[in-house]
């Protein structure tokens, strides 16, 4: 198997790495990093518990494979908070119960910030799009959607 | 103020974890010396298996172990022993695990299941259970009659029947007699599975003692580790489970699954760390489904809509294997009356063994499959006579004094309130908002359950009082989700009058944390709720009892609030619960008591059996939880698309402990529900191949597509329920898609009565009723 040497930035921090050409960056952030935060729910791009941060934009990581993170920019759930101090909507999440197995709620919680990131104000449809990709079994959604928005509506 | 936490939305206890990604859940743990595992499963689904070769796998580098049905075929069920734990002999379903593999990677694990060599014959594949019940059809399980199974699940020797449920109340041909008309139809419901979002996972160990650890994503720590150990006819001590969070759980993760594939790997590899976590595909066909099911309901009612007579005959594809889902089939046999008085009621339910996947517990236990048919067939009734749905509802509604399939006298039931509640709600008798290009229509479902479990399920719990006054909560209660941390957190803070914030819960581990039966059956508030409340008060009374050798007066003179005891009489005069932690400190230094341990077990009293001709009894289970649900649907006639617009869901739980939680486990309910409405089903092939074993075929309720909801508690209280708390997890998925299926009639004068109501059907019942 062909090896690469990537160097990228994950959560802040330069790191460089040996990755096999077939290896996918999830199994880079879970498996070479320890950073278990990030969830495979289904390898195959239809869940979003694998969804992390890449140059900003939430991807599936179960998709990209860690070759191509190359130069990139990582920001996984844990490199959310600062210590102890929450991101807002991490800190969001946990007031309004926006959680139930918790799976599902990394991922969320990074497609959130994609989207603030992007568009500090969103709508809640805008906010029920961002979400699309993110497959919770537990919470019916209600409860998250309320999470995000209150947010931005803190912010505002 | 301490105490005082009942009713109040605590934050959750495991909030912080699960939004920073600290919590572990099995796949995310890792030890060293670590094996992967894979499994061979099945490409037939009835087949002989003639050899099984494993040399060629066992040669291969890095494979530490290979085990099949020939090491390992000893039985394991739960309710009807039928399952083994690798096949042996034959194979019952596509996807059935026939080899494991260990290895040192998990792609050597899969090379080494490629190089496994079975020889099949196969043999004819019963798929549709009506066929399997006949006579003459292939038996899938020769050794029925040999099997052994609890007291209270009737198979039929000789036959792919696993279990025959009765009910014989009143005299339902006199029923019909008395009815002014008599209604029939036939109601369909197609495979599910649950979808947790975590895959099932299992990580086990053997130690050099023949200790067996099992770090596992399950539902039922005390139950997986009876299982195994009357499986292997292992010591139950020396079988430790472990239960970190685990994501998701809605019945698939109950009783024992993924398990009994890798301790088995784990016996064979001392030492080693066994690692199995299974993929998207495995979790649609190898863990429980919901099992399929087709009712027949003949329904005798006067005029006026009172139902005199219910004759129903349940048919349940039960799959290959039934040890739990006997059970199910016989939880909607007593419950067949759904959430209705009916006088005069014959039913059959039949568990049929068929060569699909493994039917198991999914969240209601049966009662979505059972109201999906009882709750369109009272709206057709209904409409057909001219009565409003909510009007029959309110005639036929169970209320205190109603008797019961079983011949139980009900009392303490809100359901008139629920339905009212959830009609008004709705705004039932105002008038339709419209949505260009679309028609709206509205429809009504009740529901009602009860926790099914053996008569003695029990629970316990133990709270340890520390130095500081704060306490440690044992309880072996999965989280799974429904947040039974926090809230057997507030009841032991509201019966200790400490605050919640000081009361720390364990996650179940069966060495140190005590008895559960199973995180299940909506049992958790309930049953282990009552334990814990048990337990504060244990540890109330020691330190009453401590209190008052201090002050020189009887344990009944002192009280407990706010951290502190004592004495009623002058509440100046009190000590800390820290300073009572260790036991009381006489002032010559001496010490009185010792530690203070609370301990509380409970089981629910007055269950008992049922006549197994007639199904008459006493009590079925411990307690009734009955809710309804209103909708609001949109139906674009031009593609049959039906959009969820507006949900009023009603349920009367007893006594709300945390508004937040039961909000958004309702909110969860509702959706799940929608999702059996429009778009769950597994579809099988003539060769009984799940074709849809991914969320792009199976598709789940995504955030766009969730409706907007409105939800309320009737607080009738139960009992023996702690505070009067009811268990009401499973009900709020129960009638959201029975609901949906009477607003399309409502909306078009259209009736799906298979589900789910896809496009398809809904556009084909659309131009079928055009061109009548
Ligand atoms: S694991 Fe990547 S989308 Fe599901
Ligand atoms: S909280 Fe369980 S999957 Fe979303």
């Amino acid at each position: 198997m062909m090896k690469h040497r990537i160097r990228f930035t994950i959560n802040g921090e330069v790191r460089e790495m040996e990755v096999k050409s077939n290896q996918r960056l999830l199994d880079l952030i879970r498996n070479d990093l320890d950073l278990t935060g990030t969830k495979e729910g289904c390898a195959g791009g239809e869940c979003g518990a694998c969804t992390v941060l890449v140059d900003g934009k939430a991807i599936n990581s179960c998709l990209m494979l860690a070759v191509e993170a190359d130069g990139k920019e990582i920001l996984t759930i844990e490199g959310l908070a600062e210590g102890m101090v929450l991101d807002p909507i991490q800190e969001s999440f946990v007031e309004h119960g926006a959680l139930q197995c918790g799976f599902c709620i990394p991922g969320m919680i990074m497609s959130a910030k994609a989207l603030l990131k992007k568009n500090p104000h969103p709508s809640e449809m805008e906010i029920r799009e961002a979400i699309s990709g993110n497959l919770c079994r537990c919470t019916g959604y209600e409860k998250i959607i309320e999470a995000i928005l209150n947010v931005t509506q803190k912010q505002a | 103020m301490a105490g005082n936490v009942i009713g109040k939305s605590v934050v959750r206890k495991d909030a912080l974890e699960k939004v920073t990604g600290a919590a572990k859940y099995v796949g995310d743990l890792k030890f060293s010396p670590m094996l992967h595992a894979k499994i061979l499963r099945s490409p037939y689904a009835h087949a002989r298996i003639v050899s099984i070769d494993t040399s060629e796998a066992k040669k291969l580098p890095g494979v530490k172990a290979v085990v099949t049905g020939e090491d390992f075929h000893q039985y394991v069920g739960l309710y009807l022993v039928d399952r083994t734990l690798y096949a042996y002999e034959k194979v019952r379903y596509i996807g059935e695990a026939v080899a494991g593999v260990a290895a040192t990677s998990p792609e050597i694990a899969e090379e080494a299941v490629k190089l496994i060599k079975v020889e099949y014959e196969p043999l004819p594949v019963v798929l549709d259970p009506e066929e399997a019940m006949k006579p003459d059809a292939p038996l899938i399980h020769e050794k029925l009659h040999e099997y052994k199974c609890v007291p209270f699940i009737f198979p039929v020797p000789h036959t792919n029947i696993s279990n025959h449920f009765k009910i014989r109340k009143g005299n339902v041909e006199e029923g019909f007699k008395q009815s002014d008309y008599i209604f029939e139809d036939e109601y369909y419901v197609p495979h599910m599975q649950h979808c947790p979002i975590e895959p099932h996972g299992t990580i086990a160990h053997m130690d050099q003692k023949g200790k067996i650890t099992v770090y596992n994503s399950c539902q039922s720590p005390n139950a997986t580790r009876k299982l195994l150990s009357a499986a292997l006819n292992y010591p139950v001590n020396k079988i430790r489970v472990i239960a970190p969070y685990v994501g998701g759980g809605f019945g698939g993760k109950a009783g024992a699954t993924i398990e009994t594939l890798v301790v088995p790997l784990a016996m064979k590899t001392p030492g080693y760390y066994v690692k199995l976590i299974y993929n998207r595909e495995e979790e649609f066909r190898d863990t429980f489904v919901r099992q399929g099911m087709k009712a027949y309901v003949k329904t005798g009612v006067t005029r006026e809509g009172k139902i005199m007579a219910q004759e129903l005959k349940m048919i349940w594809d039960g799959g290959a294997y039934t040890e739990y889902g006997a059970n199910i089939t016989r939880a909607a046999g007593y419950t067949s009356g759904g959430p209705y008085e009916i006088a005069h009621m014959k039913t059959d339910s039949y568990c049929v063994y068929t060569n699909k996947p493994v039917g198991g517990p999914f969240r209601g236990f049966g009662m979505g499959e059972l109201h999906w048919a009882l709750e369109q067939q009272l709206d057709q009734i209904a409409c057909k006579l001219g009565i409003d749905p909510v009007q029959i509802r309110m005639i036929n509604a169970c209320r205190d004094g109603s008797i019961n399939a079983c011949g139980e006298k009900l009392k303490d039931i809100g359901l008139t309130k629920c339905i009212e509640k959830a009609a008004e709600m709705i705004g039932w008798d105002k008038p339709k908002e419209q949505t260009p290009g679309k028609v709206r229509g509205r429809g009504i479902a009740c529901m009602v359950k009860g926790p099914a479990m053996p008569p003695n399920a029990g629970s316990s719990a133990v709270l340890k009082i520390n130095e500081d006054g704060s306490a440690n909560l044992l309880i072996t209660a999965t989280e799974i989700g429904q947040g039974s941390m926090t809230a057997l957190a507030q009841i032991a803070a509201e019966e200790l009058g400490m605050s919640v914030d000081k009361i720390e819960v364990a996650l179940p581990d069966t060495e140190y944390t005590p008895y559960e039966w199973q995180t299940v059956a909506s049992r958790i508030t309930y049953s282990a709720g009552n334990a814990v409340i048990r337990a504060a008060r244990d540890a109330k009374r020691q330190l009453k009892e401590l209190a008052a050798v201090g002050f020189g007066v009887t344990p009944e003179e002192m009280d407990v609030a706010n951290d502190k005891v004592f004495l009623t009489a002058n509440p100046e005069k009190y000590y800390t619960i820290a300073e009572l932690s260790l036991g009381l400190v006489l002032p010559n230094g001496g010490g009185v008591g010792g530690p203070i341990i609370g301990r509380g077990s409970w089981v629910p009293e007055g269950l008992g059996g049922l006549d197994p001709e007639t199904g008459q009894g006493t009590k079925a289970v411990a307690h009734w939880t009955f809710g309804c649900q209103a909708v609001e649907i949109d139906v674009d006639v031009e593609t049959g698309k039906i959009d969820l617009v507006n949900v009023a869901a009603v349920y009367d739980i007893g006594r709300v402990i945390n508004p937040c939680m039961a909000e958004g486990q309702t909110q969860g309910g509702i959706v799940q529900g929608q999702g059996v409405a429009f778009h769950e089903q597994m579809v099988f092939d003539e060769n009984g191949k799940l074709k849809n074993p991914s969320f792009v075929d199976y598709k789940l309720i995504n955030a766009v597509e969730m409706p907007r909801m409105s939800i309320h508690f009737v607080e009738t209280p139960l009992e023996d329920g702690p505070y009067g708390a009811r268990g009401f997890g499973e009900h709020v998925m129960v009638p959201t898609a029975p609901a949906i299926a009477n607003a399309l009639y409502d909306a078009l004068g259209i009736r799906v009565k298979s589900l789910p109501m896809t496009a398809e059907k809904v556009l084909k019942a659309i131009k079928d009723k055009n061109s009548r």
